[in-house]
Protein backbone atom coordinates (compact mmCIF):
# COMPACT_ATOMS: atom_id res chain seq x y z
CA UNK A 1 0.00 0.00 0.00
CA UNK A 2 1.61 2.82 -1.16
CA UNK A 3 -0.29 6.49 0.07
CA UNK A 4 1.49 10.71 -1.07
CA UNK A 5 1.56 11.99 2.73
CA UNK A 6 0.14 14.74 3.04
CA UNK A 7 -3.31 13.26 3.11
CA UNK A 8 -6.39 15.61 2.54
CA UNK A 9 -9.43 14.33 4.12
CA UNK A 10 -11.04 17.99 4.73
CA UNK A 11 -13.07 18.33 1.58
CA UNK A 12 -16.08 20.29 3.31
CA UNK A 13 -13.44 22.75 3.80
CA UNK A 14 -12.17 23.11 0.23
CA UNK A 15 -12.02 21.44 -3.10
CA UNK A 16 -8.63 20.87 -5.17
CA UNK A 17 -9.57 22.55 -8.92
CA UNK A 18 -10.47 19.51 -10.77
CA UNK A 19 -7.66 19.77 -13.96
CA UNK A 20 -10.18 19.79 -16.26
CA UNK A 21 -11.76 23.44 -15.15
CA UNK A 22 -8.22 24.46 -14.81
CA UNK A 23 -7.95 23.61 -18.29
CA UNK A 24 -11.08 25.52 -19.22
CA UNK A 25 -10.23 28.70 -17.20
CA UNK A 26 -6.58 29.12 -18.35
CA UNK A 27 -7.58 30.74 -21.36
CA UNK A 28 -9.80 33.55 -19.77
CA UNK A 29 -6.85 34.56 -17.66
CA UNK A 30 -3.90 35.46 -21.19
CA UNK A 31 -5.94 35.54 -24.86
CA UNK A 32 -9.36 35.85 -23.81
CA UNK A 33 -8.88 38.82 -20.99
CA UNK A 34 -11.73 40.65 -21.82
CA UNK A 35 -14.54 42.56 -19.73
CA UNK A 36 -17.37 40.84 -19.86
CA UNK A 37 -19.43 44.09 -19.44
CA UNK A 38 -17.75 45.52 -22.50
CA UNK A 39 -20.79 45.51 -25.13
CA UNK A 40 -18.50 47.31 -28.06
CA UNK A 41 -15.70 45.41 -28.65
CA UNK A 42 -14.89 41.57 -29.53
CA UNK A 43 -12.88 40.70 -26.60
CA UNK A 44 -15.73 41.69 -24.40
CA UNK A 45 -18.34 39.73 -26.34
CA UNK A 46 -16.04 36.57 -26.26
CA UNK A 47 -16.20 37.17 -22.15
CA UNK A 48 -19.56 37.85 -22.34
CA UNK A 49 -20.65 34.27 -24.10
CA UNK A 50 -18.39 32.59 -21.59
CA UNK A 51 -19.97 34.08 -18.71
CA UNK A 52 -23.28 33.24 -20.42
CA UNK A 53 -22.68 29.76 -21.22
CA UNK A 54 -21.27 28.79 -17.32
CA UNK A 55 -24.77 30.51 -16.29
CA UNK A 56 -26.90 28.30 -18.72
CA UNK A 57 -24.45 25.25 -17.02
CA UNK A 58 -25.08 26.22 -13.35
CA UNK A 59 -28.68 27.02 -13.94
CA UNK A 60 -29.32 23.18 -15.29
CA UNK A 61 -27.27 21.73 -12.48
CA UNK A 62 -29.74 23.06 -10.26
CA UNK A 63 -32.84 22.52 -11.98
CA UNK A 64 -33.56 26.24 -12.58
CA UNK A 65 -35.85 27.64 -15.28
CA UNK A 66 -33.92 29.76 -16.42
CA UNK A 67 -29.78 31.13 -16.49
CA UNK A 68 -31.61 34.33 -15.68
CA UNK A 69 -31.93 32.91 -12.73
CA UNK A 70 -28.01 32.99 -11.73
CA UNK A 71 -26.54 35.83 -9.85
CA UNK A 72 -22.82 35.39 -9.97
CA UNK A 73 -20.86 36.75 -6.75
CA UNK A 74 -17.46 36.19 -5.08
CA UNK A 75 -18.94 32.80 -2.99
CA UNK A 76 -21.30 31.85 -0.69
CA UNK A 77 -20.48 33.95 1.78
CA UNK A 78 -21.75 36.60 0.16
CA UNK A 79 -24.98 35.09 -1.54
CA UNK A 80 -26.12 34.17 1.84
CA UNK A 81 -25.76 37.53 2.53
CA UNK A 82 -27.05 39.09 -0.67
CA UNK A 83 -30.28 36.58 -0.02
CA UNK A 84 -31.14 37.61 3.08
CA UNK A 85 -30.33 41.17 3.52
CA UNK A 86 -31.59 41.50 -0.14
CA UNK A 87 -35.00 39.59 0.47
CA UNK A 88 -34.89 41.57 4.11
CA UNK A 89 -34.96 45.03 2.71
CA UNK A 90 -37.24 44.52 0.00
CA UNK A 91 -40.16 42.40 1.75
CA UNK A 92 -39.94 44.87 4.76
CA UNK A 93 -42.89 45.97 4.29
CA UNK A 94 -44.76 42.53 4.22
CA UNK A 95 -43.23 40.94 7.69
CA UNK A 96 -40.36 41.14 9.59
CA UNK A 97 -39.67 37.86 10.49
CA UNK A 98 -36.93 35.26 9.51
CA UNK A 99 -36.54 31.62 10.29
CA UNK A 100 -33.48 29.81 9.93
CA UNK A 101 -31.78 27.08 12.77
CA UNK A 102 -28.91 26.85 15.27
CA UNK A 103 -26.52 24.97 13.00
CA UNK A 104 -26.71 27.16 9.80
CA UNK A 105 -23.16 28.43 8.78
CA UNK A 106 -21.86 31.70 9.97
CA UNK A 107 -22.71 33.47 7.13
CA UNK A 108 -26.35 33.14 7.75
CA UNK A 109 -26.41 33.47 11.38
CA UNK A 110 -24.47 36.45 11.67
CA UNK A 111 -26.20 37.68 8.99
CA UNK A 112 -29.43 37.42 10.67
CA UNK A 113 -28.09 38.60 13.66
CA UNK A 114 -27.61 41.94 11.64
CA UNK A 115 -30.88 41.98 10.76
CA UNK A 116 -32.53 41.60 14.24
CA UNK A 117 -30.52 44.87 15.09
CA UNK A 118 -32.21 46.39 12.00
CA UNK A 119 -35.78 45.63 13.58
CA UNK A 120 -36.16 42.24 12.01
CA UNK A 121 -37.20 38.99 14.18
CA UNK A 122 -35.89 35.78 13.73
CA UNK A 123 -36.50 32.58 14.76
CA UNK A 124 -33.53 29.80 15.35
CA UNK A 125 -35.10 26.24 15.13
CA UNK A 126 -33.74 23.58 17.59
CA UNK A 127 -32.17 20.14 15.66
CA UNK A 128 -32.87 16.88 16.83
CA UNK A 129 -29.86 14.54 17.65
CA UNK A 130 -29.13 14.38 14.12
CA UNK A 131 -28.84 17.99 13.40
CA UNK A 132 -31.75 18.22 11.34
CA UNK A 133 -35.15 20.27 11.33
CA UNK A 134 -38.96 19.13 10.21
CA UNK A 135 -41.44 20.45 7.76
CA UNK A 136 -43.16 20.47 10.64
CA UNK A 137 -41.18 23.03 13.04
CA UNK A 138 -41.26 25.13 10.06
CA UNK A 139 -44.89 24.73 9.67
CA UNK A 140 -45.37 25.61 13.42
CA UNK A 141 -42.95 28.68 13.50
CA UNK A 142 -44.44 30.62 10.57
CA UNK A 143 -46.79 33.58 11.83
CA UNK A 144 -48.79 36.03 9.37
CA UNK A 145 -44.88 38.25 9.58
CA UNK A 146 -42.98 35.71 8.38
CA UNK A 147 -41.11 36.70 5.10
CA UNK A 148 -38.41 34.00 4.62
CA UNK A 149 -37.15 30.82 5.67
CA UNK A 150 -33.78 29.97 5.09
CA UNK A 151 -31.98 26.68 5.98
CA UNK A 152 -28.93 24.39 4.51
CA UNK A 153 -29.29 21.69 2.23
CA UNK A 154 -26.55 20.27 4.27
CA UNK A 155 -24.77 20.45 7.57
CA UNK A 156 -20.91 21.75 6.71
CA UNK A 157 -20.14 20.02 9.89
CA UNK A 158 -21.98 16.94 10.46
CA UNK A 159 -23.23 16.97 6.35
CA UNK A 160 -27.03 16.27 7.94
CA UNK A 161 -29.00 16.41 5.20
CA UNK A 162 -32.34 18.44 5.28
CA UNK A 163 -35.75 17.38 3.89
CA UNK A 164 -35.80 20.07 1.69
CA UNK A 165 -38.51 18.89 0.23
CA UNK A 166 -41.14 18.57 2.55
CA UNK A 167 -39.82 21.63 3.94
CA UNK A 168 -40.26 23.66 0.67
CA UNK A 169 -43.98 22.15 0.35
CA UNK A 170 -44.60 23.96 3.87
CA UNK A 171 -43.08 27.15 2.78
CA UNK A 172 -45.06 27.44 -1.16
CA UNK A 173 -48.20 26.54 0.98
CA UNK A 174 -47.84 29.14 3.46
CA UNK A 175 -46.49 31.86 0.92
CA UNK A 176 -43.07 32.16 2.09
CA UNK A 177 -39.86 32.04 0.66
CA UNK A 178 -37.25 29.23 1.26
CA UNK A 179 -33.40 30.62 0.63
CA UNK A 180 -31.55 27.43 1.04
CA UNK A 181 -27.63 27.76 1.59
CA UNK A 182 -26.48 24.77 -0.88
CA UNK A 183 -22.84 24.89 -0.63
CA UNK A 184 -22.16 21.52 0.81
CA UNK A 185 -24.66 19.45 -0.43
CA UNK A 186 -25.27 20.35 -4.10
CA UNK A 187 -23.62 17.74 -6.33
CA UNK A 188 -23.38 15.43 -3.36
CA UNK A 189 -26.98 14.88 -2.78
CA UNK A 190 -30.19 15.66 -4.30
CA UNK A 191 -30.63 18.84 -5.00
CA UNK A 192 -33.28 20.67 -7.56
CA UNK A 193 -34.59 24.19 -6.86
CA UNK A 194 -37.82 23.01 -8.96
CA UNK A 195 -39.06 19.78 -7.14
CA UNK A 196 -38.00 21.38 -3.81
CA UNK A 197 -39.40 24.72 -3.77
CA UNK A 198 -36.38 26.75 -3.43
CA UNK A 199 -36.91 30.22 -4.15
CA UNK A 200 -33.28 30.71 -3.40
CA UNK A 201 -30.38 28.87 -3.35
CA UNK A 202 -26.42 29.99 -2.20
CA UNK A 203 -23.77 28.04 -4.27
CA UNK A 204 -19.78 28.54 -4.17
CA UNK A 205 -17.26 26.33 -6.91
CA UNK A 206 -14.66 25.98 -4.83
CA UNK A 207 -16.61 23.05 -2.93
CA UNK A 208 -17.12 20.99 -6.23
CA UNK A 209 -13.75 21.36 -7.62
CA UNK A 210 -13.73 25.07 -9.14
CA UNK A 211 -11.78 27.60 -7.81
CA UNK A 212 -12.19 30.11 -5.23
CA UNK A 213 -13.84 33.35 -5.26
CA UNK A 214 -16.52 32.46 -7.21
CA UNK A 215 -20.30 31.57 -6.06
CA UNK A 216 -23.48 32.10 -7.38
CA UNK A 217 -27.09 33.40 -5.75
CA UNK A 218 -30.42 31.50 -7.34
CA UNK A 219 -33.03 33.79 -7.59
CA UNK A 220 -36.20 32.66 -8.57
CA UNK A 221 -37.98 34.51 -11.36
CA UNK A 222 -41.16 33.09 -11.48
CA UNK A 223 -43.90 31.62 -9.48
CA UNK A 224 -42.93 33.38 -7.68
CA UNK A 225 -40.64 35.94 -8.82
CA UNK A 226 -38.31 36.71 -6.22
CA UNK A 227 -37.12 40.58 -5.50
CA UNK A 228 -34.48 41.05 -3.84
CA UNK A 229 -32.21 44.44 -3.23
CA UNK A 230 -28.71 44.79 -4.14
CA UNK A 231 -26.52 44.94 -1.46
CA UNK A 232 -23.35 46.21 -3.98
CA UNK A 233 -23.58 49.57 -5.59
CA UNK A 234 -21.72 49.87 -8.59
CA UNK A 235 -21.92 49.04 -12.64
CA UNK A 236 -25.38 47.56 -12.44
CA UNK A 237 -23.99 44.03 -13.44
CA UNK A 238 -26.06 40.88 -13.02
CA UNK A 239 -29.67 42.55 -13.65
CA UNK A 240 -28.67 44.79 -11.03
CA UNK A 241 -28.72 42.41 -8.53
CA UNK A 242 -24.61 42.57 -7.56
CA UNK A 243 -22.52 45.24 -9.24
CA UNK A 244 -18.79 44.35 -9.88
CA UNK A 245 -16.81 43.64 -12.59
CA UNK A 246 -17.65 39.37 -13.30
CA UNK A 247 -14.62 37.54 -12.58
CA UNK A 248 -14.43 35.81 -16.30
CA UNK A 249 -11.88 33.11 -15.63
CA UNK A 250 -13.70 31.67 -12.26
CA UNK A 251 -16.79 31.92 -13.83
CA UNK A 252 -16.05 29.47 -16.58
CA UNK A 253 -14.14 27.18 -13.94
CA UNK A 254 -17.40 27.51 -11.92
CA UNK A 255 -19.51 26.34 -15.13
CA UNK A 256 -17.27 23.69 -16.00
CA UNK A 257 -17.35 22.21 -12.50
CA UNK A 258 -21.11 22.52 -12.18
CA UNK A 259 -21.63 20.27 -15.60
CA UNK A 260 -18.65 18.20 -14.24
CA UNK A 261 -20.80 17.35 -11.29
CA UNK A 262 -24.08 17.17 -12.99
CA UNK A 263 -22.90 14.02 -15.18
CA UNK A 264 -20.46 12.47 -12.25
CA UNK A 265 -22.37 13.27 -8.99
CA UNK A 266 -24.00 10.49 -8.80
CA UNK A 267 -21.24 7.75 -9.45
CA UNK A 268 -18.92 10.12 -7.40
CA UNK A 269 -21.50 9.87 -4.22
CA UNK A 270 -21.82 6.36 -4.51
CA UNK A 271 -17.96 5.65 -4.31
CA UNK A 272 -17.53 8.27 -1.59
CA UNK A 273 -20.31 6.17 0.40
CA UNK A 274 -18.24 3.13 -0.09
CA UNK A 275 -15.34 4.65 1.30
CA UNK A 276 -16.76 6.64 4.18
CA UNK A 277 -18.09 3.41 4.98
CA UNK A 278 -14.99 1.47 4.92
CA UNK A 279 -13.37 4.27 7.29
CA UNK A 280 -16.02 4.66 9.91
CA UNK A 281 -16.57 0.48 9.73
CA UNK A 282 -12.31 -0.15 10.44
CA UNK A 283 -12.59 2.89 12.87
CA UNK A 284 -15.26 1.36 14.65
CA UNK A 285 -14.39 -2.41 14.27
CA UNK A 286 -10.97 -2.01 16.32
CA UNK A 287 -11.99 1.09 18.79
CA UNK A 288 -14.30 1.04 21.61
CA UNK A 289 -15.85 4.48 22.68
CA UNK A 290 -16.19 5.82 19.29
CA UNK A 291 -19.31 7.87 18.62
CA UNK A 292 -20.91 8.96 15.58
CA UNK A 293 -22.22 12.70 15.22
CA UNK A 294 -25.16 13.40 13.02
CA UNK A 295 -27.48 11.18 11.28
CA UNK A 296 -26.73 7.88 9.33
CA UNK A 297 -30.26 7.82 7.82
CA UNK A 298 -29.63 11.95 6.15
CA UNK A 299 -25.71 12.55 5.67
CA UNK A 300 -23.57 13.41 2.96
CA UNK A 301 -21.76 10.57 1.58
CA UNK A 302 -18.15 12.05 2.05
CA UNK A 303 -18.60 12.98 5.79
CA UNK A 304 -18.35 11.42 8.75
CA UNK A 305 -17.80 13.33 12.40
CA UNK A 306 -16.73 10.85 14.99
CA UNK A 307 -15.89 11.29 18.76
CA UNK A 308 -13.16 9.44 20.05
CA UNK A 309 -13.80 9.17 24.31
CA UNK A 310 -11.08 10.68 26.03
CA UNK A 311 -9.17 12.48 23.16
CA UNK A 312 -8.82 15.72 22.71
CA UNK A 313 -9.37 16.25 19.04
CA UNK A 314 -6.43 18.98 18.86
CA UNK A 315 -4.12 16.53 19.92
CA UNK A 316 -5.27 13.97 18.00
CA UNK A 317 -4.93 16.14 14.47
CA UNK A 318 -1.66 17.12 15.44
CA UNK A 319 -0.96 13.31 16.15
CA UNK A 320 -2.05 12.58 12.79
CA UNK A 321 -0.47 15.52 11.15
CA UNK A 322 -0.34 14.19 8.08
CA UNK A 323 -3.63 13.51 7.68
CA UNK A 324 -5.70 16.60 6.84
CA UNK A 325 -8.78 16.45 8.73
CA UNK A 326 -10.50 19.06 11.35
CA UNK A 327 -11.93 19.10 14.86
CA UNK A 328 -15.03 20.37 16.83
CA UNK A 329 -12.72 20.85 19.76
CA UNK A 330 -11.98 24.89 21.51
CA UNK A 331 -8.74 24.49 20.61
CA UNK A 332 -9.01 24.58 17.10
CA UNK A 333 -10.74 28.06 16.68
CA UNK A 334 -9.74 31.61 18.69
CA UNK A 335 -12.72 31.09 20.49
CA UNK A 336 -12.18 28.47 22.72
CA UNK A 337 -15.21 27.39 22.54
CA UNK A 338 -16.28 23.90 20.91
CA UNK A 339 -18.34 23.53 18.41
CA UNK A 340 -22.00 25.07 18.35
CA UNK A 341 -22.81 22.48 15.59
CA UNK A 342 -22.15 19.77 17.96
CA UNK A 343 -23.92 21.54 20.80
CA UNK A 344 -27.25 21.97 19.14
CA UNK A 345 -26.91 17.96 18.17
CA UNK A 346 -26.59 17.48 22.27
CA UNK A 347 -23.24 16.64 22.06
CA UNK A 348 -21.53 17.10 25.62
CA UNK A 349 -18.71 19.41 25.55
CA UNK A 350 -16.26 16.91 26.75
CA UNK A 351 -17.44 14.87 23.17
CA UNK A 352 -17.05 17.84 21.52
CA UNK A 353 -13.58 18.43 21.83
CA UNK A 354 -12.86 14.66 21.45
CA UNK A 355 -14.49 15.48 17.55
CA UNK A 356 -12.71 14.72 14.18
CA UNK A 357 -14.43 15.37 11.13
CA UNK A 358 -13.31 13.69 7.61
CA UNK A 359 -14.17 14.95 4.71
CA UNK A 360 -13.82 12.63 1.66
CA UNK A 361 -14.41 13.52 -1.48
CA UNK A 362 -13.11 12.94 -5.78
CA UNK A 363 -9.46 12.41 -5.05
CA UNK A 364 -9.78 10.20 -1.92
CA UNK A 365 -8.49 6.59 -2.90
CA UNK A 366 -8.83 3.30 -0.97
CA UNK A 367 -5.41 3.40 0.10
CA UNK A 368 -5.82 6.37 2.17
CA UNK A 369 -8.80 5.80 3.94
CA UNK A 370 -7.28 2.27 4.77
CA UNK A 371 -3.84 4.27 5.92
CA UNK A 372 -5.85 6.97 7.50
CA UNK A 373 -7.75 4.22 9.53
CA UNK A 374 -5.01 2.16 10.51
CA UNK A 375 -2.65 5.40 11.84
CA UNK A 376 -6.33 6.77 13.50
CA UNK A 377 -6.73 3.56 15.10
CA UNK A 378 -3.26 3.75 16.41
CA UNK A 379 -3.31 6.96 17.62
CA UNK A 380 -6.12 7.14 19.48
CA UNK A 381 -4.97 3.59 21.56
CA UNK A 382 -1.45 6.14 21.97
CA UNK A 383 -3.59 9.12 23.57
CA UNK A 384 -5.86 6.97 25.20
CA UNK A 385 -2.47 5.76 27.03
CA UNK A 386 -1.72 8.92 27.93
CA UNK A 387 -5.19 10.31 29.04
CA UNK A 388 -6.44 10.74 32.92
CA UNK A 389 -9.44 10.27 31.95
CA UNK A 390 -9.48 7.23 30.17
CA UNK A 391 -7.81 5.48 32.78
CA UNK A 392 -10.13 6.58 35.35
CA UNK A 393 -13.18 5.72 32.96
CA UNK A 394 -11.53 2.47 32.77
CA UNK A 395 -11.41 1.99 36.57
CA UNK A 396 -15.06 2.50 36.65
CA UNK A 397 -15.06 6.42 37.65
CA UNK A 398 -18.13 7.96 36.33
CA UNK A 399 -16.60 11.31 35.27
CA UNK A 400 -19.69 13.24 35.59
CA UNK A 401 -19.62 12.92 39.72
CA UNK A 402 -15.93 14.29 39.68
CA UNK A 403 -15.50 18.15 41.08
CA UNK A 404 -13.55 19.52 38.49
CA UNK A 405 -11.82 22.85 38.40
CA UNK A 406 -13.03 24.43 35.67
CA UNK A 407 -10.75 27.10 34.23
CA UNK B 1 -2.35 27.18 14.02
CA UNK B 2 1.72 26.80 13.59
CA UNK B 3 3.13 24.59 16.91
CA UNK B 4 6.90 25.95 17.41
CA UNK B 5 9.00 23.24 17.57
CA UNK B 6 9.62 22.15 21.41
CA UNK B 7 5.99 21.67 21.58
CA UNK B 8 6.37 19.34 18.78
CA UNK B 9 8.51 17.28 19.93
CA UNK B 10 7.25 16.63 23.54
CA UNK B 11 3.73 16.10 22.16
CA UNK B 12 5.61 13.80 19.48
CA UNK B 13 7.96 12.26 22.61
CA UNK B 14 6.46 12.85 25.95
CA UNK B 15 8.21 12.20 28.65
CA UNK B 16 7.30 10.61 31.82
CA UNK B 17 3.94 9.31 30.77
CA UNK B 18 2.55 6.84 33.62
CA UNK B 19 0.56 6.75 36.86
CA UNK B 20 2.24 6.47 40.38
CA UNK B 21 0.75 4.98 43.05
CA UNK B 22 -1.65 7.32 44.59
CA UNK B 23 -1.73 6.02 47.85
CA UNK B 24 1.88 5.59 48.32
CA UNK B 25 2.28 8.06 51.07
CA UNK B 26 5.47 9.69 49.45
CA UNK B 27 3.22 10.35 45.85
CA UNK B 28 0.90 13.70 45.96
CA UNK B 29 -1.23 13.45 43.00
CA UNK B 30 -2.60 16.88 41.36
CA UNK B 31 -5.67 16.09 39.02
CA UNK B 32 -6.34 19.69 37.57
CA UNK B 33 -8.45 21.10 34.59
CA UNK B 34 -12.04 20.00 33.31
CA UNK B 35 -13.27 17.61 31.04
CA UNK B 36 -15.71 20.16 29.47
CA UNK B 37 -13.10 22.65 29.09
CA UNK B 38 -11.00 20.46 27.19
CA UNK B 39 -8.33 19.81 29.01
CA UNK B 40 -7.41 17.70 32.36
CA UNK B 41 -4.23 17.20 33.65
CA UNK B 42 -2.80 14.90 36.31
CA UNK B 43 0.45 15.16 37.44
CA UNK B 44 1.91 13.14 40.35
CA UNK B 45 5.51 13.56 42.19
CA UNK B 46 7.27 11.02 44.28
CA UNK B 47 8.99 12.37 47.32
CA UNK B 48 12.31 10.77 48.99
CA UNK B 49 13.06 11.09 52.54
CA UNK B 50 15.33 13.94 51.64
CA UNK B 51 12.55 16.46 50.49
CA UNK B 52 13.96 16.24 47.22
CA UNK B 53 11.64 14.93 43.80
CA UNK B 54 12.94 11.45 42.57
CA UNK B 55 9.76 10.60 39.99
CA UNK B 56 7.24 12.63 38.25
CA UNK B 57 4.63 11.21 35.89
CA UNK B 58 1.39 12.89 34.44
CA UNK B 59 -1.32 12.16 31.89
CA UNK B 60 -3.07 14.80 30.28
CA UNK B 61 -6.05 14.80 28.28
CA UNK B 62 -5.69 18.19 26.02
CA UNK B 63 -4.27 19.82 23.05
CA UNK B 64 -0.92 19.47 22.09
CA UNK B 65 0.20 22.17 24.02
CA UNK B 66 -0.90 20.93 27.10
CA UNK B 67 0.58 17.69 26.70
CA UNK B 68 3.80 19.72 25.70
CA UNK B 69 3.33 21.95 29.50
CA UNK B 70 3.03 18.67 31.25
CA UNK B 71 5.64 17.09 29.62
CA UNK B 72 8.24 20.00 30.75
CA UNK B 73 6.94 20.23 33.83
CA UNK B 74 7.55 16.58 34.86
CA UNK B 75 11.27 17.35 33.56
CA UNK B 76 11.80 20.38 35.83
CA UNK B 77 10.62 19.07 38.60
CA UNK B 78 12.65 15.96 39.11
CA UNK B 79 15.73 16.66 41.39
CA UNK B 80 14.17 19.41 42.53
CA UNK B 81 12.90 19.91 46.15
CA UNK B 82 9.44 20.70 47.16
CA UNK B 83 10.60 24.23 47.42
CA UNK B 84 12.44 24.83 44.49
CA UNK B 85 9.36 22.82 42.34
CA UNK B 86 6.90 25.23 44.21
CA UNK B 87 8.78 28.42 42.44
CA UNK B 88 7.93 27.24 38.80
CA UNK B 89 5.80 29.76 37.13
CA UNK B 90 3.77 29.38 33.91
CA UNK B 91 5.75 32.26 32.44
CA UNK B 92 8.74 29.36 32.29
CA UNK B 93 6.60 27.34 30.46
CA UNK B 94 5.96 29.93 27.85
CA UNK B 95 9.15 31.20 27.49
CA UNK B 96 10.44 27.64 26.86
CA UNK B 97 7.53 26.11 24.93
CA UNK B 98 7.02 29.22 22.67
CA UNK B 99 3.50 29.12 23.42
CA UNK B 100 1.19 31.70 21.38
CA UNK B 101 -1.39 33.81 23.73
CA UNK B 102 -4.60 31.49 22.70
CA UNK B 103 -2.29 28.43 24.87
CA UNK B 104 -1.20 30.63 27.62
CA UNK B 105 -3.56 28.75 29.83
CA UNK B 106 -2.40 25.73 29.19
CA UNK B 107 0.90 26.47 31.45
CA UNK B 108 -0.83 27.95 33.93
CA UNK B 109 -2.90 24.60 34.23
CA UNK B 110 0.63 23.15 34.23
CA UNK B 111 1.71 25.61 37.03
CA UNK B 112 -1.75 24.82 39.24
CA UNK B 113 -1.03 20.71 38.35
CA UNK B 114 2.39 21.45 39.99
CA UNK B 115 0.88 23.15 43.05
CA UNK B 116 -2.34 20.87 43.56
CA UNK B 117 0.57 17.83 43.82
CA UNK B 118 2.76 19.19 46.29
CA UNK B 119 -0.04 20.34 48.24
CA UNK B 120 -1.69 16.75 47.99
CA UNK B 121 1.78 15.53 49.37
CA UNK B 122 2.19 17.88 52.02
CA UNK B 123 -1.75 17.06 53.48
CA UNK B 124 -0.74 13.42 53.54
CA UNK B 125 2.58 13.76 55.24
CA UNK B 126 0.68 15.96 57.82
CA UNK B 127 -2.12 13.58 58.45
CA UNK B 128 -0.04 11.15 58.85
CA UNK B 129 2.39 11.66 62.08
CA UNK B 130 6.05 10.29 61.97
CA UNK B 131 6.40 6.86 62.87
Amino acid sequence: MSVKLPIFMDYHSTTPVDPRVLAEMLPYFTEKFGNAASRSHSFGWVAEEAVEYARERIAKFIGAQSEKEIVFTSGATESDNLALKGVAEFYKDKGNHIITCVTEHKAILDTCKRLEKEGFTVTYLPVDKQGLVSAEQVRQAITDKTILVSLMLANNEVGSVHPLEEIGKVTREKGVLLHSDAVQGVGKVEFDVQKMNVDLASITAHKMYGPKGVGALYVRRSKPRVRIVAQMDGGGHERGNRSGTLNVPSIVGFGKAAEIMMQEGREESQKLFGLRERLRTRIMDKLEEVYINGSMERRLPGNLNLSFTCVEGEAMMMAIKDVAVSSGSACTSASLEPSYVLRALGVGDELAHSSIRFGLGRFTTQDEVDYVADLVIAKVNHLRDMSPLWEMHKEGIDLKTVQWTAH
Amino acid sequence: MAYSDKVVEHAENPRNVGTLDKNDPNVGTGLVGAPACGDVMRLQIKVGEDGVIEDAKFKTFGCGSAIASSSLATEWLKGKSLEEASQIKNVQIVEELNLPPVKIHCSVLAEDAIKSAIEDYRKKRAAKPKA
